[in-house]
């Protein structure tokens, strides 16, 4: 069965979505991302959807289960890379992806999850600009 | 307004989603529209294409590719489903039937110049939609 595949770097899950999803896969990711925290313990994920061409109301719900998922699993989640035109259609459409911790890049969000797993920015939920 | 070229496409399964957006990004491109253009018009195409799999119980969509003062894509998607008992309540954000967020209807309108439900209970839907280059 077709997956998405699912890095593992240290406390981190890394994850890079480079093909258009099937709702069914989508769904597979969702599980397969709960289940890997809980057994590897993972304080983070990161969702890489820069390869992403566009995120209808079902991807943005997978979003934002995973990140809610996650947090009840005691670990964060950040989605990096979207798009400028996939953000403007997504907001259109009715969704800002509240709940879901955001950041420009790879680079930006890993420093996200760096920065609140010090402790200094244990509740802020927003866009973070590098 | 002439239609340069139409193509139907079959609704029927989550991976005909899949296909439904790939051929409008293709049309959307060829026409020559805008990156958020083209975002705007394949999203509103995926979330129409679910209503028509889920809510319809599968059906199609019709791509048809246009030109005259202004390019544009219209998409009619079509299903012989239960139909919709009240479609402004069905066009209300967050109203849903299914497991969704209940954006599809709503959200599609937004992404598109034109729109258009037609439903008959019992008998089926049919959502036609314009978006302008």
């Amino acid at each position: 069965m077709e997956k998405i595949p699912i890095l593992r770097m240290g406390e981190y899950l890394l994850v890079t979505i480079q093909v258009d999803m099937h709702d069914r896969l989508a769904l597979t990711l969702q599980d397969d991302l709960t289940n890997r925290i809980s057994q590897t313990g993972a304080k983070a994920v990161l969702i890489d959807i820069s390869s992403l061409e566009i995120v209808d109301s079902f991807i943005g719900r997978m979003l934002g289960n995973i990140a809610a998922m996650s947090r009840v699993l005691d670990a964060q989640t950040v989605v990096v890379g979207m798009q400028p035109a996939v953000a403007i259609t997504l907001v259109e459409l009715g969704m800002s992806l509240e709940g879901v911790r955001t950041a420009l890049n790879v680079e930006a969000g890993m420093e996200l999850l760096r920065n609140s797993a010090d402790g200094h920015e244990e509740t802020q939920y927003g866009s973070y600009f590098h | 307004m002439a239609v340069i070229s139409t193509e139907t496409l079959p609704v029927v399964s989550e991976a005909d989603i899949v296909t439904v957006r790939r051929c409008v990004r293709e049309s959307a491109q060829k026409l020559g529209f805008s990156l958020v253009d083209q975002t705007k018009v394949v999203t509103a195409a995926s979330e129409l294409a679910r209503n028509t799999l889920i809510h319809g119980r599968g059906g199609q969509m019709e791509l048809a590719a246009l030109n005259g003062p202004r390019a544009g894509i219209r998409l009619v998607f079509e299903d012989k489903g239960p139909g919709i008992p009240n479609i402004d309540l069905a066009l209300r954000d967050g109203f849903t039937t299914g497991s969704g967020l209940g954006l599809g209807l709503g959200g599609s309108k937004r992404l598109v110049n034109e729109f258009e439900v037609k439903s008959q209970v019992g008998e089926g839907t049919r959502v036609t939609v314009t978006r302008w280059k």
